[in-house]
């Protein structure tokens, strides 16, 4: 095992496939000569070439028109939006022309591209630089949406977005760049399968569904729980379309209860569609309501204290289940 | 002390008269065969659309439908100029520019009508005509994007040197969504072998161009921003636009980067469905409707020494293949029920959970 910080976990699965396949690119606003601004794409530029390294300019309906536009004709882009809010600007070519343009072609085009884009808070950035927006793509049909949590889930999921013949929005959290995790040192590539969620802490009491930065706030969350003589299951869900509801709902008929963790504001949040489906295809299996964590229906405010009190902590994930456990 | 521009009365703008006709174009280099192309796909397009408005009015096409009747000049002279393998990406007005790419009518047609046999299958309707076999890479009803999505097209024979061109065809409309100067500009920073092509029909949907562009060419007049040529051609004269065509698809095809092109026209009808167009000055309509690019190219043929029995042939056979089309649309099923859960996924599939 090597360790690698999820930073450089993405500048070597975008590596790892612009080595694999001649027909992947990749492009952004400063990604090239640069190397990001979270310094996640350095490197490339000098490995690959400015032929598939390319800058852009701050044009995001450009960016994601280009690549588009590359897929329908045979290219396999790899597009940055620099932050996740920033989707908001090119959202026509996201919503409208790539997700939808399969279907309405009756399948002539295919559109095997992925937007890679920094999501999530704890930068103390404000409102317009922190937000999750991962439920934003899942509610668009015709979009996969990835979110991974470890270094090595990056290097994985990015890789299986890459080879996927179909558009993936891939959502990096700025707070787990600069984290490190043990990873494979084998040499080979690593490709890892969307629409795959993995259970990360096995437990027999509870059942705990987060996605990026949460997961890790979960499992801390599910240490003091087992102080507590409470057995939390956390599970990773990775990719929120396509979902894997088989591993979430094997670990309800398990446990009995289930409580989700999100980043994204509350109203129709992702949870919301997992407490859906458990509520019509568990019931009977659930000992007490399903309870969702999430950030509350606000936008995100700057200060340090003000934005670790509005996304859901560690200590937050306890105290909630903690006193719902027990009732 | 700042002032708002005086208002004029809605529709009561100075009439935008049509530029004399430059007679010389006449003598332009085109071939005899290749006029009689530009002659056929111009008769082809505007019986087509005709058909469309009556089958409109009918009620047997459904939605909505944007017609290119008075505009078929441009897209016959990109049509006959682009190489087979050459991209087209066309706006929710875009039937003109699908036919000129030799798409057969009737599947066109049975797609403006919802049927199974229709293009699309009846998926995407009248403002999404596609093709890939013939290069016709979508057209797109939100404006602007397709300018976007056409410089990705150039970007690939680019990077894969085919030399092949992305030609995107839009609206004076266009010219002032943010995608078209992103688009533009990115392409000239890239240099990309994209062909931008500004029908300019004198209105943005219900309202005069001039109304809401500080320019009077609204396309030419920002090429200088972008360190493009301004470009502008009679859009009424399929030679002309042939020949601005061949030059710019030349010039992307060798390295040269973008055009930007606009072309002047004017719409026979209003801007869509049933829109009788009363917000344009009598005047004007009068003056372009004399500016008809049919008529006035069957004349030129004749100067040219063509047979007026040949321009009737072409004529006669093409409003038969419209009445073929029309019975095969009509004749067609309505689509399977199931086709709404295909194609959503490469799998051809639309499942989301396991």
């Amino acid at each position: 095992m090597a360790e690698l910080t999820y930073r450089d976990a993405v500048s070597r699965g975008i590596a790892q496939e612009l080595a694999n396949d001649p027909s992947v690119v990749f492009l952004g606003e400063d990604v090239a000569g640069a190397g990001g601004v979270f310094k996640a794409t350095t490197g490339l530029l000098e490995a690959f070439g400015p032929k598939r390294v390319r800058d852009a300019p701050i044009s995001e309906q450009a960016i994601l028109g280009a690549a588009m536009g590359a897929a329908m004709t045979g290219l396999r882009p790899i597009a940055e939006i620099m932050f996740s809010d920033f989707l908001a600007v090119c959202w026509d070519i996201v919503a409208n022309e790539i997700a939808k343009s399969r279907y309405m072609t009756a399948g002539q085009m295919s559109f095997p591209l992925v937007v890679r884009t920094a999501n999530g808070g704890g930068s103390r950035f404000g409102a317009q630089h922190s937000q999750s927006v991962e439920n934003w793509a899942m509610a668009v049909p015709g979009l996969k949406v990835v979110a991974p949590s470890t270094a090595v889930d990056t290097i994985g999921l990015l890789a299986a977005a890459v080879r996927d013949p179909d558009p993936v929005i891939f959502f990096e959290h700025k707070s787990c760049y600069p984290m490190k995790f043990d990873v494979p040192d084998h040499g080979g590539d690593i490709v890892d399968e969307l629409g795959t969620a993995k259970v990360v802490r096995e437990g027999t009491d509870v059942t705990i569904v987060a996605l990026a930065l949460m997961v890790h706030r979960a499992l801390d969350a599910a240490e003091r729980l087992a102080g507590e003589g409470i057995s939390a299951e956390v599970i990773d869900v990775r990719s929120l379309v396509p979902l894997d509801t088989a591993t979430i709902l094997s670990s309800v008929a398990k446990t009995s209860r289930l409580y989700t963790v999100e980043e994204n504001p509350r109203l129709c949040g992702w949870g919301a569609e997992i407490a859906s489906i458990a509520a019509e295809e568990a019931f009977w299996d659930l000992d007490g309501p399903v309870v969702r964590i999430t950030t509350p229906h606000v936008p995100l405010p700057a200060a340090d204290s003000l934005e670790d009190a509005t996304i859901p902590s560690a200590d937050r994930i306890f105290e909630t289940i903690a006193k719902s456990a027990r009732n | 002390m700042t002032t708002m521009p005086s208002y004029e009365e809605y529709g009561n703008h100075d009439p935008v008269l049509p530029d004399p006709l430059d007679t010389t174009n006449a003598e332009l280099p085109i071939d005899l065969e290749t006029r009689l192309d530009l002659y056929r796909l111009q008769q082809e397009i505007r019986l087509f659309e005709k058909r469309a408005y009556d089958l409109f009015l009918r009620g047997l096409v459904k939605g909505t439908s944007h017609l290119s009747l008075g505009q078929e000049a441009i897209a016959a002279g990109f049509g006959a100029a682009m190489r087979p393998d050459d991209w087209t990406f066309a706006t929710y007005r875009g039937h003109a520019h699908t036919l000129a790419r030799g798409v057969p009518m009737t599947p066109v047609l049975a797609e403006l009508l919802g049927r199974a046999n229709g293009l699309l299958g009846g998926k995407g309707g009248s403002m999404h005509l596609t093709s890939v076999e013939h290069g016709v890479m979508g057209s797109y009803a939100i404006i602007g994007a397709h300018l976007c999505v056409a410089n990705g097209a150039a970007w690939t024979a680019q990077y894969n040197e085919t030399g092949q061109v992305a030609v995107a065809f839009f609206g004076d409309g266009t010219t002032n969504i943010g995608a078209f100067h992103e688009a533009v500009n990115f392409a000239k920073v890239w240099n990309l072998p994209t062909v931008f092509v500004c029908e300019n029909n004198l209105y943005m949907e219900y309202t005069s161009i001039g109304h809401v562009s500080p320019v009077a060419n609204p396309a030419a007049d920002r090429a200088a921003a972008y360190g493009l040529d301004s470009i502008v051609v009679d859009g009424n004269d399929a030679d002309a636009v042939y020949s601005v065509a061949t030059t710019a698809l030349d010039r992307a095809r060798n390295g040269g980067g973008p055009s930007l092109i606009e072309a002047k026209t004017y719409r026979h009808g209003g801007h869509s469905r049933a829109d009788p167009g009363k917000y344009r000055p009598e005047e004007e309509v009068a003056a372009w409707m004399d500016r008809d690019p049919i008529p006035m190219y069957h004349q030129r043929l004749l100067a040219l020494g063509v047979d007026e029995s040949r321009l009737s042939t072409i004529a006669t056979e093409t409003a038969a293949a419209v009445e073929t089309a029309t019975q095969e649309a009509t004749d067609g099923p309505l689509p399977d029920l199931a086709s709404i859960y295909t194609d959503v996924w490469a799998d051809g599939g639309w499942q989301w959970r396991n």
